[in-house]
């Protein structure tokens, strides 16, 4: 404790820098994994390819998925691209699938229903489809966000691991208590990207029951671990 | 690009093989340390994921420990529990036992509780013992998310092994750390793509154990289910008929 109120300028600028590495990665994996999942579902043939690719880029460990982006990407080693792009494509990995069958699971008698009162294909996606496949998207995002925050420490590595620096800091001067701190504020910034995920959810989703109690939510994958 | 061709140069380099710090007894020590700890994971979890499954009873503290550990950073994790035992096999292997066991536990009792009940109340009806039930209805029916599990451990621990060359450790992760301390790329890319090939060699062998153990039946269910255009109003439909 003694330890944190002495350094707490360096661990609130690791805390911020984590909160900052992993909201990118979050947004963008929702950003990238609803228009590629509405791919999937529209040209049927695609969507056994895209699953696949994407299950594939899952199986990449991350560090060694941190190390091969410059290559691709011709960023430096120590560029926080690199982390970022990493937990993008795991982020859309998890997602992609489950938003895939969120969209599925919308039956197309609703589909017709809503073209039938005079919805364009533009608005019954936006007013319709998304709406109902909306609180899956959810659960699954919640997945992404934990697993994000988790992974990002691993980052310490190639010196972009947000609060992953106090692990390596911490056993170089073989100084447990810091790694503690380090796992403690991690899981704190995971359980509160969950209630402001879970916040969100209630005020754009109204009408979904399951986002009002966090206990009964869905589990959209309990495979989807943090593989990595 | 020019890195990845000098890495793939340095990979197919019989040269590099064998010797102190080369390719094949890094892949050994990679491979043991992942043998070793999905087994003891395995030992723990099939009979613990078989009683939840089988029985019902836990199911809710499984579930909520499988998901809150997702949350946990594993590094971290890592670095703390070797600081405290000391470097060596041991406690590299206790962090990936402790690593492995919630996918896996997951795969097993959720790969049970997804058989269908009518299906083993009729099990029980024409005289089957509960071991029967277990062994000859819900295991070959459990199989396919039962594997599910044991490809995300498995992909977890390979993941977590690699890190282990931080503190010092074998294994595949040996070379990204050397190139990332000594500044040569090359070097460190040579053990990321080692690494990759090692995780996709692997989870391809085991998706593809996963398509031969599948129970013929089982897989017309799962490809009937996947193509059908109104899963939901189905389901709903044979739920109300079961119950």
């Amino acid at each position: 404790m003694e330890w944190l109120w002495e350094n707490r300028e360096m661990v609130m600028g690791l805390l911020i820098q984590h909160v900052g590495l992993s909201v990118v990665p979050i947004i963008a994996s929702l950003l990238v994994s609803v228009p590629l999942a509405r791919i999937a579902r529209r040209y049927r043939s695609l969507r056994g390819l895209l699953l696949g690719a994407f299950g594939l880029l899952f199986t990449i460990p991350s560090l060694a998925l941190f190390v091969t982006l410059p290559a691709f990407l011709g960023t430096k080693i120590l560029d926080p691209l690199n982390v970022v792009v990493a937990l993008t494509i795991y982020g859309v990995a998890i997602m992609v699938r489950g938003t895939a069958d969120a969209f599925d699971s919308v039956p197309n008698d609703v589909l017709d229903s809503a073209s039938a009162v005079g919805y364009s294909p533009g608005s019954r996606f936006w007013r319709v489809e998304l709406p109902l496949a909306g609180p899956v998207i959810l659960a699954n995002l919640r997945v992404v966000s934990v697993t994000t925050v988790s992974l990002l420490s691993v980052g310490a590595l190639i010196g972009n691991g947000g609060l992953g620096y106090l692990f390596t800091n911490g056993y170089q001067r073989a100084f447990p208590t810091e790694i503690i701190i380090g796992v403690v504020l991690t899981l704190l910034v995971a359980l509160i990207f969950d209630q402001i995920l879970l916040a969100i959810g209630r005020i754009v989703m109204p009408w979904d029951r399951n986002t009002r109690s966090p206990e009964s939510s869905i589990q959209p994958d309990l495979f989807a671990e943090a593989a990595h | 690009m020019d890195f990845i061709i000098q890495a793939l140069g340095y990979i197919f380099d019989p040269v590099n093989y064998l010797g102190e710090n080369a390719i094949l007894p890094r892949l050994a020590d990679h491979l043991i340390y992942t043998g070793l700890s999905l087994f003891i994971a395995l030992v723990v979890a099939i009979p613990l994921g078989l009683f939840i499954g089988h029985t019902g009873r836990g199911k809710n503290f499984a579930v909520a420990a499988t998901s809150s550990f997702r949350a946990v950073p594993t590094f971290g994790l890592l670095l703390f529990i070797v600081l405290l035992n000391g470097l060596g096999l041991w406690p590299l292997v206790a962090v990936l036992v402790i690593l492995a066991v919630p996918p896996l536990l997951a795969g097993i009792y959720s790969g049970i509780q997804a058989v269908s009940r009518s299906t083993i109340y009729s099990a029980r009806a024409i005289g089957m013992t509960e071991f029967q039930i277990l062994s000859k209805v819900e295991v070959p029916l459990a199989i396919p998310l039962m594997l599910g599990g044991l490809r995300n451990a498995t992909l977890q621990v390979i993941a977590t092994a690699t890190i282990a060359a931080y503190v010092g450790l074998g294994g595949l992760g040996r070379f990204i750390i050397e190139g990332l301390a000594l500044h040569n790329f090359v070097l460190a890319l040579v053990g990321a793509l080692l690494v990759m090939m090692l995780a996709l060699v692997i989870d391809l062998s085991l998706a593809g154990i996963q398509k031969l153990v599948t129970p013929p039946g089982v897989a017309t269910v799962l490809t009937r289910k996947a193509t059908d255009k109104q899963p939901k109003i189905l389901a709903k439909i044979a739920q109300e008929r079961e119950g």
